[in-house]
């Protein structure tokens, strides 16, 4: 039926249509002893739901594989090392609800260890738990936003001991704290952008601001994201369709330690259907406080995916794989920190997984407006619009995605829209990575002609 | 981007001066009649002074179908070529699977085509060149497998065509539309070697005979439908009698739903393309030459030899299928195997469709 090797009518897309599928037993198979342990009667047997996975292992089967996958990637990134702080991201939804199950889970285990081990010479790392309370852009769903947080405040609380910290930070305190019409600009930031992918995106980005916030306020080292397979997997097709091409593979990888606090994704691995199965089975209490649909283009994209995975159950898993044989960047890997013991004993377990790191540390230069690493040849923007000192530079460092669906394309609107900006974002261009300045300044250095040579 | 709600004529928003007749599908702009074909055929131009896709003196084939893209193609090449001094000498290359009523009806759509824009045209066929004609081999083979065929065939085909011309170059009728759904094709099934090269203007530099796409930039919207219609261009529609599954793909819908929410993204999903970082060390198979006849191959024998080898042999299902049957072990531990069903319904142009 499929052209299985032919290039007909299109060149190069027709070749190698087979594309490769995980070859699982489908629901057809009748048998209802887990696939893995061969013991246990399978989850949908029991009546628990019937897709997927149920259909194939027992509970603890499929618990154990999840919480595998998780672990793996914490280990083999080494993600969280003994004397980190971490902050975890919740929504309320159910990729970050397991997300802090599991780091609690991972937590409590090394708290035993601790206790068991005489000379108690690795500490356990602690956890904080950060909402973001956006409100102030966001409609909240129809969930009572207080009666959330106080169910929120629950399921932190009964995750104990270790006792977390529970943070719920509205998105205006990116602005400063003496400025109290943080929230009045955050509005006028907002509604000024005609796009409504655009004006999604640039939420998207603040929530990581506000994140970034928290962390730096209160001392934590990583921030932990719920980020699965499935949301990656629309993240790759949402940077394609928006000619970020190049930046793609930044915001894909298990590490993203381009902001000041490193980010981490141990769920990179999981589907989203097994997150929300094992929030059913174990009943991890979720609560949706914003409606989580997306729009415009990043809308069409989640239901392609939603199609194509009900098409192939291995789409989203093999959309990831595409897209994580591209290249990394540097700050893709967190940064050493030789002094420390741990590190040494993490990186053992890091093995081949860690990414070759040889050549010199590229100099990159990011978005103003996303932070996505530009590409060399497409910073050369015209210096032409805007008038203030703030739009121009803003202008001059921000990706064509930005430029088009976020930054006003006329002077004065620009030059007001710059003038909402948070300071986070603003003062990125001056200060956000000092040192890789001095770095470049270094290295320039012998290239540079002296304000005297300058006239010869 | 709502029109205002006037009653006076719009006016075109290039040369300020005629009746806008159209809203250009690529930036919404409105513009009238002749500024479209301007800015159409000038666009196409910079591509193909930007990309130095052509010298002089070269003798250029291009593929022509009969169907819309190519039909736009052989017009604008001659168009350009004349008004641009490119010198080119230009032949129609067109491929005759061999399907009656059919192919007839698109070839004599070129035969005019030869007539209207004065470039020699030049038919290869199938049963010339393997003995079988379409017709014969779905006769033994059936409809279920003749994708294959038809694809492999006409590949090879056109090369070997092209060298009966000493043609330089083949230029295709692929634009811009087809370009990015290649890119979302090939991220959809993990095909990082073709992601890297499916969007260079120029392929098959090391092959026999590089092909180029001179549309790379170009919507289908503005080929297929104004542009034919304006100028009553005189095409065929391709849609092929053996094609199983003449529907649009999820990939090309996809990319309609796109467009009409945002013209631009099909441009943006070509410069991901060109710009997704890849290791240069993602290269394809090493080619080597057929041992009976010679073409390009990766194997032994190339694909169409071994698909000729079983239909003269009477087992026609020799080759169908995948080549290479390799299993993998992703990282989870999951087993990766090739299934060639469901797969077909993402992808629009199935083989059966007889545009190049
Ligand atoms: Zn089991
Ligand atoms: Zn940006
Ligand atoms: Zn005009
Ligand atoms: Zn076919
Ligand atoms: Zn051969």
């Amino acid at each position: 039926m499929a052209c299985a090797s032919g290039t007909c009518a299109s060149g190069c897309s027709k070749v190698n249509a087979q594309s490769s599928t995980v070859d699982l037993p489908g629901p057809k198979s009748t048998n209802l002893t887990c696939l893995k342990c061969k013991v246990n009667t399978t989850i949908a047997s029991g009546g628990g739901g019937g897709i997927g996975d149920s259909l194939r292992f027992c509970y603890s089967c499929f618990r154990s594989n999840l919480y595998g996958k998780f672990r793996f990637a914490v280990t083999a990134n080494a993600m969280i090392s003994p004397e980190d702080n971490v902050l975890v991201a919740f929504s309320g939804g159910p990729s970050s609800r397991v997300a802090l199950q599991f780091v609690h889970e991972l937590q409590e285990r090394s708290l035993k260890n601790f206790e068991a081990c005489r000379d108690r010479s690795l500490p356990v790392f602690g956890v904080g738990v950060a909402f973001i309370d956006e409100s102030a852009i966001q409609q909240a769903s129809s969930y009572d936003f207080d009666k959330a947080v106080e169910e929120m405040k629950l399921v932190v609380s009964n995750l104990s001991p270790p006792v977390k910290k529970f943070h719920v930070c509205p998105t205006d305190s990116i602005y400063s704290l003496d400025s109290n019409d943080g929230r009045e600009k955050l509005n006028e930031l907002i509604s000024s952008i005609t796009d409504v992918t655009g004006k999604e995106d640039l939420m998207e980005h603040l929530r990581m601001l506000s994140l970034q916030k928290i962390a730096l306020d209160h001392k934590y080292t990583k921030i932990i994201l719920g980020t699965c397979t499935s949301r990656i997997a629309c993240r790759v097709l949402e940077a394609t369709v928006k000619g970020q091409g190049y930046s793609l593979s930044a915001d894909i990888q298990y590490v993203d330690a381009r902001w000041e606090t490193p980010v981490v994704l141990p769920l990179r691995d999981c589907l989203q259907q097994e997150l929300s199965l094992l929030c059913s089975l174990d009943s991890l209490k979720t609560m949706e406080v914003f409606n989580g649909l997306r729009s415009g283009i990043n809308g069409l994209i989640t239901t392609f995916v939603k199609l194509l995975q009900e098409e192939n159950p291995s789409r989203e898993s093999t959309i990831v794989r595409t897209a994580g044989k591209l290249t990394p960047f540097h700050f893709n890997k967190l940064p050493e920190d030789d002094n420390s013991v741990s590190i040494l004993a993490s990186r053992r377990r890091q093995k081949k997984y860690n990414l070759q790191q040889n050549e010199a540390i590229p100099l990159n230069t990011f978005c103003s407006v996303c932070n996505s690493p530009l590409k060399e040849t497409d910073t050369k923007t015209s210096e032409s619009n805007g008038n203030g000192q703030i739009s121009r530079s803003v202008l001059a460092a921000s990706c064509a995605s930005c430029q088009f669906q976020i930054l006003p394309k006329e002077g004065t609107l620009l030059e007001n829209f710059c003038s909402l900006l948070p300071p986070p974002v603003t003062e990125r261009g001056k200060a956000c990575d000092h040192n890789k300045l001095l770095q470049m300044r270094e290295q320039i250095q012998d290239c540079l002609l002296s304000d005297t040579d300058d006239e010869t | 981007m709502e029109c205002s709600v006037k009653s006076r004529v719009k006016v075109c928003s290039i040369c300020n001066h005629k009746r806008a007749a159209l809203k250009r599908p690529k930036t919404l702009q409105q513009i009238c009649r002749e500024c479209f074909y301007d800015v159409f055929e000038e666009e196409i131009h910079r591509v193909i002074v930007d990309n130095q896709l052509f010298r002089p003196g070269e003798r250029i084939g291009i593929g022509a179908s009969g169907g819309k893209d190519s039909t736009v193609l052989a017009y604008v090449m001659s168009e350009l070529n004349r008004r641009h001094n490119y010198g080119l000498d230009l032949f129609l290359l067109s491929v005759d699977e061999g399907i009656t009523g059919y192919r007839d009806d698109s070839l004599e759509t070129v035969k005019r085509n030869e007539v209207q824009y004065g470039i020699p045209l030049k038919v290869v066929s199938y049963k010339e060149l393997y003995g079988w004609t379409m017709d014969e081999i779905v006769k033994v083979i059936g409809l279920k497998n003749n994708c294959t065929f038809c694809g492999v065939f006409r590949r090879q085909a056109l090369d070997r065509g092209a060298a009966l011309l000493k043609v330089d170059k083949l230029v295709t009728g692929h634009n811009a539309d087809d370009i990015a759904e290649t890119v979302l094709l090939n991220i959809l099934r993990g095909d990082i070697a073709r992601l890297s090269r499916c969007t260079s203007i120029i392929t098959g530099e090391d092959g026999p005979i590089p092909r180029c796409k001179p549309f790379k930039y170009t919507y289908e919207k503005e080929i297929q439908f104004t542009y034919a219609y304006f100028k009553k261009l005189d095409y065929f529609s391709t849609e092929c009698l053996y094609s199983p599954n003449a529907y649009r793909g999820f990939a090309r819908e996809f990319i309609k739903d796109l467009e009409r929410l945002r013209p631009r993204a099909i441009l943006d999903i070509i410069k991901s393309g060109e710009d997704f970082r890849i290791s240069t060390s993602t290269k394809m198979p090493e080619q080597g030459n057929c041992e009976r006849c010679g073409y390009i191959s990766s194997q032994k024998w190339c694909k169409a030899c071994v698909l000729l080898k079983g239909l003269n042999r009477g087992l026609p299902k020799l080759g169908i299928g995948r080549s290479r049957g390799l299993n993998t072990v992703s990282e989870n531990g999951s087993k990766d195997t090739t299934k060639s069903n469901g797969v077909q319904s993402i992808e629009s142009k199935q083989c059966g469709s007889l545009d190049f």
